[in-house]
């Protein structure tokens, strides 16, 4: 296991429970990048009808049981909400095609969102409540899976960074290391945004690419915000192109008392420079949901990078290319809620097991992932 | 082209580079969020500030003086030095302060330092204060943090504190240093001649010796406060003999009645900024050459953040600084740089003379605290240290550094039990959401 | 002392504090006697700690305006410092 991220860690467990002998390598230590750099995400209401969701809502099914302690499983709900005319008439027909696809999405009315979220603008043309949204710390998420994992014989190799591939009669037999040659029987790629690099260095290119997400960090306060709050548009950005910035507000707390507040998308390689006024818009967007927030500090930044794929759906199976390959990435914003779903999905692929969901819509061989000349 | 030099901080460094800056030809923004320049070092009442308006670079034409500006984030771009972000306003985390951006042609990054204070049982007690703390109220505020007071720590800033505190009236019952009597003369004296350039130095603290002997406040190396006790604000403290490595000599645990007790272990510099700028450090500090410059072209460092060396040695690398940023002949100014060397080399052997001794954890007990914003204990993180998570992932765990202050208090102590970069602090300065959603004032051009 | 100046009332949680004019609210707190306003997650007492606006373990609301280093504000004439509870109240 290649990546020992939310996904890897996942992956790790899920294959470990089912007596697969499991080695997790990671360039650095456990759950250090993409999986520390986010919010903590298990959605189902940012999702259309399709694959996607239904790995989502599979996946949500499965996260109580894995979510141990020290994860912050918190199934707050989440609260979308429309600011003009047309997004209360988009936001109302999407929840609707969701309703019919199996996810709970109740419209409230204002006196129900008041209630709900008594610090919410009441400038609102239309909200609807997920209850099913969750949130957990990412890092004691990945923390718990990876003990699980280590409690059932895996091993992890901390700081062993994946140099390249050993190949003979079209099966990948080794993966040479900083830490020296490793032979296995299958090797996943769980490398997250640096999956494209990694699938290159394999000689099996896989198309994903880097997207940064920043978010803003308040200092603690009060209770405040009681969902994961967040405006219609941020279906928009999360599915939107890759080139330009999306922002959009995405706004939660978290037990410790601070307020989380996203999110921006931008394709910008691994460039870590902090851009003020993709927080500044992040500011802005916020205080259109919570005037009140006007005052609070913002105490700190952080920004991820999120492994990004042209369909905006995961890549979950083997490589048509290389015999012994296999990649389970490119979830973009979603890996923590999608992880236990993708853990379950690879490992009933790799042990012969009939899958609970359709496995196809994630194959490899699909033409956003395996386009010519890949990053 | 005129060129325009940014300074970040107006302490004796600041001070330096702005004065070297305009006489170098440049015009020069001096930004400091304090509202008086001068820096710690220089703290005085603000009705003896307005009485004496110290710094006359301040008035200067050539230099645009800022005060109560805090740069809350550096903009690093493709060429050229970072474009630096600045909130604004007359009162110290008003609301509604103006977000501006200064573009520069030159960065000087004089950002200064705090006390560094190692945990201890009972350290978040109310009561017990940096050294630093206890300073300033006495020097800029005429106030004592308490009526009976202890001093401790290591370094020769004990020295000048139990001095101000005697000043404002305060009972001080001892100087406790923690080094022991053979560290410090060893370090005091391996090398005298490097102490001929710093007379000044040490004639200071020959006179803040002799006005703790004037007001009978003993001086005991060796000894150190392993903990304070008290229901709802520090009532005693416990010392203890220490040996060489600080560990705590059985049987020596004496218990003292005080009101207020002031830390220090030397001094953590302030690296947000040097580090959001991209700067290089070494050992802990910024990596600077000959002329202060730093790793990033445009961008220069004087000051603490390059090495604790005392003002003196502050004002020289700063006047160093300054004149090459503002586009001064190069290679000029051999009498500031010599001074500038034998200050480092000054604080070097005071460096070697006050070492932390790296037994000291073994004041703590699993319960006592290290991150005090969110009071994560040092039991917690000695189990999380032993996980293989990544450093990141153990903080967001264990929620170490993640509070108010940003690990400015306990970075060192975390950068010690972790492997963690204690400084990366890309919000350098908070700034609420309100003023962070206004658009900025127009970038301000080098001309 | 050839001239006295006059003080600066505040208000803390409602009580009156009298300072010096350019004293910062830390330092009128401290010479009136008080020395914590501030709880700790776990509702430990705080007060100044670094006392140049490093450790936040000061804040205080100041006429509303939360987050404000006691340390670092110096005290107009008639502020109203509050305290803040962790637990509840508004932004």
């Amino acid at each position: 296991m290649i990546g020992a991220g939310i996904i890897g860690t996942a992956c790790a467990r899920e294959l470990a429970l089912a007596g697969v002998r499991v080695t997790l390598v990671d360039r650095a230590g456990a759950a250090g990048a993409t999986t520390a750099h986010g919010e903590g995400n298990v959605l189902v209401s940012d999702k259309g009808p399709g694959p996607e969701l239904r790995l989502a809502q599979f996946s949500r099914r499965l996260w109580p049981e894995v979510a141990g302690d020290g994860t912050e499983w918190q199934a707050k709900g989440g609260i979308v909400v429309a600011t003009t005319g047309e997004g209360a008439r988009e936001l109302t027909a999407f929840a609707a095609a969701q309703r019919a696809a199996g996810v709970r999405a109740e419209p409230l009315d204002p006196a129900g969102l008041a209630s709900a979220e008594p610090y919410l603008t009441r400038d609102v043309t239309a909200a609807v409540h997920y209850p099913d949204d969750a949130q957990v710390q990412p890092a004691g998420a990945a923390q718990a899976l990876l003990d699980a994992a280590l409690g059932e014989g895996a091993t992890l190799l901390p700081g062993c960074e994946v140099l390249g591939a050993e190949v003979s009669g079209g099966r990948l037999r080794a993966v040479r290391t900083t830490g020296g040659t490793l032979t296995a029987d299958l090797f996943v790629d769980a490398a997250g945004p640096w999956a494209g690099a990694l699938s290159r260095s394999l000689g099996a290119p896989i198309d994903v690419r880097p997207r940064r997400g920043e978010i803003l960090v308040t200092t603690p306060l009060p209770p405040t915000v009681f969902h994961k709050v967040y405006d219609a548009d941020y279906v928009g950005a999360v599915g939107g192109d890759a080139a330009e910035l999306q922002a959009s507000a995405v706004v939660e707390s978290t037990p410790a008392g601070t307020v989380l507040l996203g999110s921006s998308r931008r394709a910008a390689g691994f460039d870590e420079r902090l851009q003020p006024e993709i927080l500044s818009v992040i500011a802005e967007r916020a205080l259109r949901l919570f005037p009140c927030l006007s005052g609070v500090p913002v105490m700190r930044a952080y920004g991820g990078f999120r492994p990004y794929v042209a369909d905006h759906l995961p890549i979950i199976g083997p490589d048509p290319r290389l015999d012994g390959l296999w990649h389970a990435t490119g979830h973009e914003g979603a890996g923590i809620g999608l992880a236990p779903g993708t853990a379950r999905l690879l490992t009933d692929l790799i042990t012969g097991r009939t899958p609970e969901v359709d496995a196809a819509p994630f194959r490899v061989d699909r033409p956003a992932v395996l386009r010519r000349g890949a990053a | 082209m005129t060129r325009h030099v940014v300074v970040i901080g107006a302490g004796p460094a600041g001070l330096g580079a702005a004065t070297a800056a305009v006489r170098a030809g440049a015009r020069v923004t001096l930004l400091d969020s304090a509202d008086q320049a001068g820096g710690q070092y220089h703290r005085m009442p603000p009705d003896a500030y307005e009485a004496r308006r110290p710094f006359r670079i301040c008035e200067s034409e050539r230099c645009d003086w800022w005060p109560g500006a805090a740069v809350w984030a550096l903009e690093r771009r493709d060429s050229g030095p970072p474009r630096v972000h600045v909130v604004r306003g007359p009162d110290a985390d008003g609301d509604g302060r103006r977000r501006c951006v200064l573009r520069a042609d030159a960065l000087v990054l004089a950002p200064g330092a705090h006390d560094r204070v190692l945990p201890f049982p009972g350290w978040e007690l109310p009561g017990v204060v940096t050294a630093g703390a206890a300073q300033v109220l006495a020097k800029g505020e005429r106030v004592a943090v308490g009526g009976r007071v202890l001093v401790a720590g290591t370094g020769p800033f004990l020295l000048p504190v139990a001095a101000s505190l005697l000043d404002v009236g305060a009972h001080v019952l001892g100087v406790l240093e923690a080094g022991t009597a053979g560290a410090l003369l060893r370090g005091w004296t391996r090398r005298p001649w490097e102490l001929t350039g710093q007379a000044g130095k040490g004639a200071e603290l020959a006179a803040y010796a002799a006005r703790l002997a004037r007001g009978r406040v003993p001086y005991r190396t060796g000894r150190g406060v392993v903990e304070a006790r008290g229901d709802g604000r520090v009532e005693e403290v416990v010392t203890a003999r220490l040996r060489g490595d600080w560990s705590v000599v059985p049987g020596s645990e004496q218990v003292l009645t005080v009101d207020a007790l002031c830390v220090t272990h030397g001094f953590t510099p302030r690296l947000e900024l040097p580090v959001a700028a991209g700067c290089a450090l070494l050992d802990g500090f910024v990596a600077v050459d000959e002329d202060q410059a730093t790793s990033v072209p445009g961008v220069y460092a004087a000051g603490e953040v390059t090495g604790i060396a005392g003002a003196p040695a502050a004002r020289a690398e700063g006047v160093v600084a300054g004149w090459t940023a503002g586009g001064g002949t190069p290679g000029r100014l051999g009498a500031t740089r010599r001074r500038r060397d034998e200050g480092r080399a000054f604080a070097s052997r005071l460096a070697a003379a006050h070492p932390i001794g790296r037994r000291w954890a073994g004041w703590l007990r699993p319960d006592t605290i290290v991150c005090r914003c969110e009071e994560t204990d040092y039991g917690t993180l000695r189990d999380a240290a032993a996980s293989r998570l990544d450093a990141r992932a153990v903080r967001l765990g264990t929620r170490a550094g993640l509070g108010p202050c940003q690990a400015r208090i306990c970075g060192p102590t975390l950068a010690e039990l972790l492997d963690t970069n204690p400084h990366h602090r890309p919000i350098a300065w908070p700034i609420r959401l309100g003023e962070l959603a206004n658009p900025p004032a127009e970038p301000k051009e080098g001309t | 002392m050839p001239h006295k100046p006059p003080g600066v009332r505040i208000t803390v949680d409602g009580t009156p504090v009298t300072g010096r004019p350019g004293q910062t609210i830390a330092a009128i707190l401290i010479a009136a006697g008080r020395h914590s306003w501030r709880r700790g997650p776990s509702g430990s007492p705080r007060g100044v700690f670094c006392g140049i606006g490093v450790c936040f373990d000061c804040l205080v609301t100041v006429n509303g305006t939360r987050d404000v280093r006691a340390c670092l504000r110096r005290a107009d004439d008639g502020d109203a410092i509050t305290t803040q509870p962790r637990t509840k109240g508004t932004p």
